[in-house]
């Protein structure tokens, strides 16, 4: 009997989806392999046939996308309870991704600004944050990536077919960049430049011109197909397993090769880094050990009003 | 009644300047406010970010870095790596809604002992004014259990 598969996204842009689309005709592969039986972005299936099913009904579920709502949430508990493995797929499902950018503030702040309304009645309620899917139901495997690419996608799916756990690469992707032998062994960078501001050149190490690219803080494994485009990494594999909070290591890889030694003229080499939040924790805000899961309310106090030190 | 607030504060002080400096202050019999829980590292610049904010997410109420002065460090230059990182840690912090006051970077030489005192003494005046770190978990944490939600 074929090995039961399924896809669920929550909180995502639906680039992931479009990732496993992207596995072109390797894709016949995958559907010969298996039984797809819930897929709701390409296939008409309901919640309710996944209420139906056994427990263990499903052998493999791929979930993509932070959890947001609360019907984020229910999928991904009823997903858990029927399935025998659950694979975090892309950087929003693993590390939070773009959408938990938000959790540097509240819900409420959120529909205000952009909405000018408060959570409607009848529809998902938002969450004041936007969790990593292992925050809410237990994972076992990730696949890293925004998205992640044709080639790692159709291997942890071999992997997972074979009984096997997906490997990660655990090098940065410095590691495994086709420009790393033009970076500087001593590499000090008298200024930054912002992408739109900056022509960059397609052979040079992005980061040794001066545009900030965080390969050295991240793990490997996509290729570098961002510097193939001529566009520095942002990170979105996340962290190698030896680091612990990626943005504050990546900040502190970049502030390390800056020349700079004066406080003002530091602070006007970084005034071309206007976001750093937006930067270093792109997609991986609320796993960092440096934030609380609730994320920062600008130092005031919540409903529950308890100083953070008294959770842990 | 509940206890004043006392802020906690986790202090880096490098080995060669800030630690004697404290070294010091301590054998001068000087005076000074107990907030401070000191960590010895070698250099100002061995203070990984993650150091920082996993010690403000572990409760500190504020993070002192003491260094040697522009030009005296023992390793030549790890306290101006330190002080790139904390100009730029701490616009981060602030964007994350740790105030600017609860991230400091003092120079402190070994022959400073009272500069410690005061350095202390001020940092705590401040974090006394500013109150403790409120970030709380907010009122939504999500349930794990199904049943709670169907």
């Amino acid at each position: 009997m074929k090995p039961k598969v399924a896809f669920y996204w929550c909180a995502s842009c639906g680039g992931c989806e479009e990732a496993v689309v992207d596995l072109d005709e390797d894709i016949l592969k995958v559907v010969a392999a298996v039984d797809i039986v819930f897929w709701p972005v390409a296939l008409d299936f309901k919640e309710k046939d996944v209420g139906a099913m056994p427990q263990g009904g499903i052998d493999i579920c791929f979930i993509n996308g932070a959890v947001r709502t609360t019907e984020q949430q229910r999928m991904a508990l009823l997903l858990r309870a029927k399935a025998k493995v659950v694979v975090a797929f892309g950087a929003c499902a693993q590390l939070g991704g773009i959408p938990a950018l938000a959790n540097l503030t509240t819900a409420a702040e959120i529909l205000q600004e952009v909405n000018h309304t408060e959570q409607a009645e009848g529809l998902p309620r938002l969450f004041d944050s936007v969790f990593p899917l292992d925050r809410i139901i237990p994972v076992e495997y990730y696949i890293p990536g925004c998205p992640p690419t044709p080639r790692i996608i159709l291997a942890a799916i071999e992997a997972l077919l074979a009984g096997q756990a997906p490997s990660l690469s655990d090098h940065a992707l410095c590691d495994e960049c086709p420009r790393k032998d033009t970076r500087p062994p001593d590499l000090l960078l008298p200024q930054l430049h912002r992408i739109p501001h900056y022509a960059l050149d397609p052979e040079t190490c992005i980061l040794a011109q001066g545009v900030p690219c965080l390969g050295p803080a991240t793990r490997a494994g996509c290729e570098a197909r961002c510097i193939g485009g001529n566009m520095p990494c942002t990170g979105c594999f996340g962290p190698t397993s030896r680091v612990r909070d990626f943005g504050a290591k990546a900040l502190s890889a970049l502030a390390s090769v800056v020349a700079a030694t004066e406080e003002k003229e530091i602070d006007t080499v970084f005034e071309n880094l206007p976001d750093p939040a937006g930067t270093f924790y792109r997609y991986s805000l609320p796993v960092g050990r440096g934030l609380p899961p609730a994320a920062a309310r600008r130092g005031r106090p919540t409903t529950t009003g308890e100083p953070y030190g008294n959770h842990t | 009644m509940p206890d004043a607030f006392e802020p906690k504060i986790v202090a880096f002080f490098c080995n060669w300047c800030t630690y004697l400096g404290a070294d010091l202050a301590g054998a001068s019999r000087l005076k000074y406010a107990p907030n401070a829980r000191v960590v010895r590292v070698m250099c100002s610049g061995r203070v990984d970010p993650q150091f920082v904010l996993n010690a403000f997410a572990r409760g500190a109420d504020g993070v002192l870095i003491g260094g040697c002065h522009p030009g005296d460090c023992h390793y030549q230059e790890g306290n101006y790596k330190a002080l790139r990182r904390f100009r730029l840690l701490q616009r981060l912090a602030e964007q994350m809604g740790i105030e600017p006051e609860r991230l400091r970077l003092e120079w402190i030489s070994a022959a400073e002992g009272d500069r410690v005192r005061t350095v202390i003494n001020d940092m705590v005046e401040k974090l006394k004014a500013l109150g403790p770190r409120r970030v709380g978990q907010g009122p939504d944490r999500p349930v794990k259990d199904l049943a709670e939600v169907s």
